[in-house]
């Protein structure tokens, strides 16, 4: 390996979190850009080829180094790690609308969701997958919520562009009811 | 549906109206949290009927789905949640409106369930939303990350320390000497002598009408001694048998005797203000006795 691209596994191994590529180009400053993207291959292509229980993944807008799906199960039996817990589906509602529809406000969640968000939201702004990013020019001035990086590393995301776009979502959507229709197994009398 | 994925930890009374009786219900607890997992809200719950039924989102037979959901709420014991219950209440009201006679001219018909289909569709957008999320975290759980303990606030570090051992003995040593231990003193109480000191100084000023403090203090006194003619002083002064002047800023003290001196006490301003002091109080010496002197 060379030696810039020994430096970034340092570095990635350093960080918990998913370090951006101008950190990483930071590392070395005679480095240049495509010299680190060309180190980052070299590193990636080392975990994927080598006998390796550990790769470099692209999150949040950044690169992380994460363990191996398959040694999860081992992992957590010991005890030395433990999968974070699953969020509700009422959590997961609430993300997907603050994702699509950021900023927006509590009062539009809820419209859309048919109940109420407080308590929901207050446990996402603790869990650091939302944040108040400022507040709206409605009476009241509520706050408006937006997603954090946190939330790109919580599902693997890069950034926000790699969700479904909407129209895309508005285009299934109506061949999916034909086909959760078509596939519903128990009718009801 | 996901209702598998629900973590029940997270907010399971969400779609429950607060204050409600819970372990009171007649059905048993446990029942209902598990069937209130299944449903994140009335949208939710609609969908799921529709989809059971087979009914395309955009023609629903209101007046069945109606009567389905106010089925399901009950026997799912929802129907105490404002949220469903408000639902039911704008289910009833469509239904209402779609009985009502249209007029023949049939494209100028507001369709009263446009307002619901809206919102499912929305809702299933979200839904839609919800399953990919759902996927991408099941991904991410199933890795590790390092994890890293929380960084320390950063402080201004000077690196890591290169010391010589010498050096460092050195500093102990200077340490060392620099700080004596604490000073500890043993306190003797010793009984003061105002009664002796009284009738020695009364001596003395039958004597001599003018006496100065070193006259009734010797040099090598020690401080119960000094003690002993200060108070023995002061009694006299306020007995009225002297009057003590000190002319000049920490000057000498004078001892004039009233008996003996044609002296006006014109000085008077000078006379220590007098302690009631008992002769017999035996009290410790104090190095701050010498001040006085």
């Amino acid at each position: 390996m060379t030696p810039l691209a020994q430096l970034l596994e340092a570095a990635l191994f350093a960080s918990g979190m998913p370090v951006s590529i101008e950190a990483l180009a930071a590392l070395d400053p005679d480095a240049a850009p495509e010299s680190v993207e060309a180190a980052l291959a070299e590193l990636r292509s080392r975990y994927d080829e080598g006998e390796h229980g550990i790769e470099i993944v692209e999150a949040a807008g950044g690169w992380q180094i994460l363990t191996r799906p398959e040694y999860t199960a081992a992992i957590e039996r010991a005890q030395i790690a433990s999968r974070p817990h699953r969020l509700s589906a009422a959590a997961l509602e609430t993300l997907a609308l603050i994702a699509y529809r950021q900023p927006i406000t509590r009062a539009d969640i809820e419209e859309i969701r048919g109940v109420s968000a407080g308590s929901i939201l207050k446990s996402l702004l603790e869990r650091g997958l939302v944040d108040v990013v400022g507040k709206a020019d409605a009476l009241g001035r509520p706050l408006l919520y937006g997603t954090t990086p946190a939330f790109l590393e919580h599902f693997a995301l890069r950034h926000l562009g790699e969700l479904p776009r909407a129209d895309e979502l508005a285009v299934a959507l109506r061949p999916a009811v034909e086909a959760a229709s078509a596939s519903a197994s128990a009718p009801a009398s | 549906m996901a209702a598998d994925l629900v973590d029940v930890s997270d907010d399971p009374r969400d779609v429950r109206a607060p204050g409600l009786p819970r372990e009171g219900d007649d059905a048993p607890p446990a029942s209902f949290v598990v069937e209130l997992a299944h449903f994140s809200g009335p949208l939710d719950l609609l969908l799921t009927l529709l989809r059971e039924e087979q009914i395309d989102i955009y023609d629903i037979p209101i007046a069945r789905i109606a009567e389905q959901f106010l089925v399901r709420i009950r026997t799912l014991r929802l129907d105490e949640a404002a949220e469903y219950l408000e639902m039911a209440a704008r289910l009833l009201r469509i239904k209402a409106q779609m009985l009502l006679p249209r007029r023949d001219g049939a494209e100028a018909w507001d369709d009263p369930r446009a307002e619901l289909v809206r919102r499912l569709l929305e809702y299933q957008q979200v839904r839609e939303v919800v399953d990919v999320l759902e996927r991408r975290a099941e991904g991410r759980r199933n890795r590790f990350a390092r994890t890293a303990p929380p960084a320390p606030e950063r402080q201004a570090s000077a690196g890591p320390l290169s010391v010589a051992m010498a050096d460092l003995l050195a500093a102990i040593d200077r340490l060392l000497r620099a700080t004596r231990g604490p000073d500890i003193h043993a306190v003797i109480p010793r009984a003061l002598d105002v009664a002796g000191a009284l009738a020695a100084a009364r001596s003395l000023l039958a004597r001599r009408a003018r006496l100065r403090w070193r006259d009734l203090v010797r040099l090598d006194a020690e401080p119960w001694e000094i003690l002993s003619v200060l108070l023995a002083v002061l009694e006299l002064a306020r007995l009225g048998e002297c009057v003590l002047r000190q002319p000049l800023a920490f000057g000498a003290v004078e001892i004039i005797g009233l008996d003996a001196g044609p002296e006006t006490l014109d000085g008077d301003s000078e006379t220590a203000a007098a302690p009631v002091l008992s002769s017999h109080d035996p009290a410790p010496a104090y190095d701050t006795a010498s001040a006085a002197a």
